[in-house]
């Protein structure tokens, strides 16, 4: 690489010299260090995290491997993971401890998994979910801090929220999800012609004008509705700052490609199909808004905790069904709701095979993501907050081992969400309240 | 002797509303918190207000982030919910396209109130009588120089980089819609004497938001400034007024909406296999018939509330006639339509709306309509399940349940179940004549359907029964009392609260439950425009 006749000088020298505006930069090879995980300055790839959701738990008997560490088994429930199970870690046998706080149904247990604590109330929580605390740390260099997107066709399906009446809206319609990320405002980060739209200036400059003139709103407000209005000029700051960064020519990014226009919204409708089909629509475009440096953090719900996707021709959904249907004398479980278990995992190896099919630097996306799946409860019959199915996908970087099944002999499930903290470089010793307050990341993945 | 028999007549006197003591008047009582609350503009309020302003014709794309349902209102969580990053880039684009809109060369002539010297610079004072008068409306309150000043100073720069007047102006507008004092409907407050009081523009802004759902007009912005809102008669005149505007229609549908939650209608889906009739159409149709069976009854008739459960008198389309079974015809979209007496239709209970709402995607549920029943039109909480129920009676195999009667009954052999389901299923089961798209039916898998059961002590043998049990249910208006009172204010409500509650329970029964004159005795209450200010501040 140091044969080569460029340098990382001469270009820059280049772009400082001549038109900064209308030059050409690929990511060339120099740019990159030797191994390919960074750049040449030390600056690594961006990692990028998200989470995964899905509602209603497992059925044991057909998804938890019975060996330990590498390699392990794929059983019925989990078999679509075979092509990607290098990049999985499956997490089984960690609690949800709720120190005598209600077991709220489908709601106790999630809270839980994202905020360290039993929440103490339907609609309450406890605190930030732990994507927002990674969006803290490794968000606000992109376009958007994060992206929330739910599968589900109802706004309302977010897990992405700062405190209970600060809830991160989430993106269902696939058209307007486009739009946002690839409409007029896109800017390719690999097009060889940058010019600053002069428009960006003036609303920037606007925005900074309606927030000197409403300064004095303040002070007319008591302290909760002062924080509140302090939140508002935080979100119109975010916007200013996404305006700055559309300023500036956008780092290449190799893996970028503008994914087709998408002109119409699939049906509403929850039927496993229509569901599925929505997912893959949505996460080939968040695929590309990751690729593309759009964002850096993001949340997937592909159902809601209490599911309510169907299975043809059994007339109760998935929730109902989980309460309603008999066990199967010989197998031991319920077969329509480890059916739709059994599609919201195919859904989940969709989702980690998109990650890897893009290449990007000498690995995949997948390679320099962290991304963290569960569920709300563990069977979903009785609302079991014992051994609450968690997975990871992708290594950040190279900070984390992959491939490998973990059990957590009831410790608590906060370890898995430490772990995935301090891999995204979210400076925490220790995570979580009560009995879920944690120190020990899970040691087998952490390198 | 006598006194036990004097205090009984005085506390009659006082449940009708009517002041016990011959000749004094009792001062009503007084509301618990009335410190200032600050109020997030929702999607519909927007709309409203934009669309007074610029008119129906521009295309108003709004959706935004979905507010925190709190205590059973929607508009309870304005006044709590905070602007996320993604909240407010919703804002920021309706409003670029609304501006954008506006400024657009087919309407600006019609839209603005002045043309520009030159179309390629900036006009200041074309700019200032736009923005100020359009700043007016959407503030509430006249800018101040200074105000006015800096949005003249954004159309004019930017008009001045893109050499075009619309342009900056557009600009200027976009910015108008995003600034907090739209977006937020603070409670100014003033002092007069010892006493403090919201400021006449904010009273404006809080009767407005109650009536039309929708801020000030004109006439309403500039009684304020006048000082016509001061004394309770000119106050009372306005009131009127816009109880007697059309716009109150939007006003009280937006309530009802916000009460029976319908915007679970959004996501509403149907499984096309066991409801073919329930169509995409007959979705929209369904929401739409009740919320114009509640206005037509309770705003255009004027009626009692309580008839809203029993009334026989709707509207349907085309789409709807098959839900119903009814033909109709096909020449307008929305035809009046009177269920016959003989028909199992009466209220807004039999209404497709609250019958599919409240049902599973492939068959009914008697535990939700129980729950929304007691929920929505009784205020009454139900607790979340238990989460560890004992199945054991569903696992065995030689008890298939054919209805939903059978299925539900299951419920009450388990003594953790049956607490809650006994004040839900009964009522529920009352409904099963209907299925999960609100269709009629008599028999369900082959078995005979009883719809008999029992509502707080009252038994019924059919559907009929129980919207006649709800009707006469004492807690129906009282409720409706307490979730109008708590709409307005924006809050939770609470004990302190009690007082004025049972005055205006007395008030409303006096009118003969007309939601008009509920609407009227919050509106007009010294209590709603009081002020106090939180040790915080």
């Amino acid at each position: 690489m140091t044969k080569s006749k460029f340098t990382r000088r001469r270009v820059l020298r280049g772009m400082f010299n001549g038109c900064a505006t209308t030059v050409a930069l690929p990511l060339l090879d120099c740019f990159l260090d030797n191994k390919g995980t960074a750049f040449a300055s030390g600056e690594p790839l961006p990692a990028r995290f998200g989470t995964w959701f899905w509602g209603l738990g497992m059925d044991q008997q057909i998804f938890v491997p019975k060996k330990v560490g590498a390699d392990y088994d794929l059983p019925e429930q989990i078999a679509s993971l075979r092509d990607v199970r290098k990049h999985v870690n499956v997490y089984t046998g960690f609690d949800v401890l709720t120190d005598g706080r209600p077991n709220l149904c489908h709601y106790t247990g999630w809270v839980a998994v994202r905020t360290g604590e039993a929440p103490l109330g339907n609609g309450r929580y406890p605190g930030a979910s732990l994507d927002v605390l990674v969006s803290d740390v490794v968000g606000t260099n992109s376009r958007y801090r994060s992206l929330q997107v739910a599968a589900t066709g109802n706004p309302r399906s977010s897990q992405s929220f700062r405190s209970s009446e600060a809830v991160n809206p989430a993106d269902v319609s696939a058209v307007e999800l486009y739009q946002r990320i690839f409409g007029p405002e896109f800017q390719d980060p690999n097009s060889p012609v940058f010019k600053p739209d002069p428009r960006i200036m003036t609303r920037k400059s606007a925005l900074s004008t309606v927030m000197e003139q409403s300064a004095d709103l303040r002070k007319t407000l008591g302290k909760a509705d002062q924080s509140r209005l302090d939140e508002y000029f935080t979100s119109v700051r975010a916007l200013e700052d996404r305006l700055s960064l559309q300023l500036q020519k956008p780092p290449p990014a190799e893996a970028c490609v503008l994914p087709s226009k998408i002109e119409k919204d699939l049906p509403l409708g929850l039927a496993a199909e229509m569901v599925a089909n929505r997912h893959n629509l949505l996460t080939d475009i968040l695929v590309m808004a990751l690729a593309c440096n759009q964002t850096r953090v993001f949340s997937m719900m592909y159902s809601d905790a209490q599911a309510l996707t169907t299975k043809p021709g059994n007339p109760r959904p998935h929730h109902p069904a989980t309460h309603e249907d008999l066990r199967d004398p010989v197998l031991g479980y319920q077969l329509d709701s480890a059916w739709l278990i059994t599609r919201a995992m195919e859904s989940w190896a969709y989702f980690v095979g998109a990650l890897a099919k893009v290449k990007e630097g000498d690995g995949t996306l997948l390679d320099h993501s962290l991304v963290l799946a569960h569920s709300d409860c563990q069977l979903a019959q009785v609302h079991s907050l014992q051994a609450v199915p968690l997975m990871t996908a992708g290594s950040a970087g190279g900070r984390l081992k992959t491939g490998l099944h973990v059990t957590g002999q009831g410790t608590p499930a906060t370890r898995v969400s430490l772990t995935a903290l301090q891999a995204m470089g979210v400076k925490v010793d220790a995570w979580g309240a009560n009995s879920m307050r944690t120190s020990r990341a899970v040691g087998e993945v952490t390198i | 002797m006598k006194k036990p028999v004097l205090w009984g007549a005085a506390f009659a006197l006082l449940l009708a509303g009517v002041a016990p003591l011959a000749g004094k008047t009792v001062p009503e009582p007084k509301l618990g918190d009335v410190s200032p609350m600050m109020r997030l503009i929702t999607s519909e309020q927007y709309v409203n207000t934009l669309q007074s302003i610029f008119g129906a014709g521009l295309e108003y794309r709004v959706q935004f982030a979905p507010i925190q349902r709190v205590d059973g209102l929607l508009a309870v969580g304005a006044t709590s919910t905070v602007m996320t990053s993604g909240a407010f880039d919703q804002f920021d684009s309706a409003a670029r396209s609304i501006a954008a809109q506006v400024v657009d060369a087919r309407r600006r002539d019609f839209l603005l109130p002045c043309k520009p010297a030159k179309q390629n610079a900036a006009d200041d004072t074309c700019a200032g009588a736009f923005l100020g008068g359009t700043g007016r409306l959407l503030f509430r309150r006249s800018l101040t120089s200074d105000e006015l000043g800096a949005y003249v100073h954004i159309a004019h720069d930017s008009a001045e980089a893109a050499h075009d007047f619309y342009t900056g102006l557009s600009n200027a507008l976009t910015s108008l819609l995003v600034a907090p004092e739209f977006l937020y409907a603070t409670q100014p407050i003033t002092k007069a004497g010892n006493e403090l009081k919201l400021t006449s523009y904010a009273k404006a802004t809080r009767a407005s938001l109650l009536l039309w759902n929708a801020y000030p007009d004109e006439d309403l912005l500039a009684a304020a400034e006048s000082g016509a809102l001061n004394t309770s008669a000119d106050l009372a005149r306005q009131v009127d007024r816009m109880l007697n505007s059309p716009k109150l229609e939007q006003g009280v549908r937006n309530f009802f909406d916000d009460m029976l939650v319908f915007e679970d209608f959004d996501t509403l889906s149907k499984d096309g296999t066991f409801y073919p009739a329930f169509t995409t159409k007959v979705r929209v149709d369904a929401k739409e018939q009740t919320l114009r069976t509640i206005i037509d009854h309770v705003v255009s008739q004027n009626r009692d509330y309580r008839d809203l459960f029993t009334t026989r008198k709707t509207f349907l389309t085309l789409d709807l006639g098959s839900i119903y079974g009814v033909p109709v015809r096909t020449d307008t979209a929305w035809t009046p339509y009177e269920f016959p007496p003989d028909s199992p239709r009466a209220g807004i209970l039999t209404h497709a709306s609250f019958l599919a709402l409240h049902s599973h995607p492939a068959r009914s549920s008697a535990t939700r309509r129980g729950k929304a029943l007691r929920e929505l039109f009784l205020c009454q909480k139900v607790p979340p399940p238990p989460p560890n129920v004992n199945f054991g009676a569903l696992e065995d195999p030689k008890s298939p349940f054919h209805t939903t009667r059978e299925r539900v009954n299951f419920h009450l052999q388990n003594p953790v179940c049956a607490g809650c389901h006994r004040i839900m299923d009964p009522i529920g089961l009352a409904l099963e004549n209907f299925d999960g798209a609100g269709q009629y039916r008599t028999t369900e898998q082959g078995a005979a359907i009883d719809a008999s059961g029992t509502l707080d002590g009252a038994s019924f043998k059919d559907v009929a029964g129980l919207s006649k049990a709800l009707h006469d249910h004492p807690q129906l208006p009282r409720c409706l009392v307490r979730r109008m009172t708590s709409y307005a204010l924006g809050r939770t409500l609470n004990k302190d609260d009690d007082g004025w509650l049972q005055y205006a329970d007395g008030q409303f029964s006096t009118s003969g439950y007309r939601v008009k004159d509920l609407l009227r005795t919050i509106a007009t209450s010294p209590s709603f425009y009081a002020a106090s200010v939180k040790a915080d501040q």
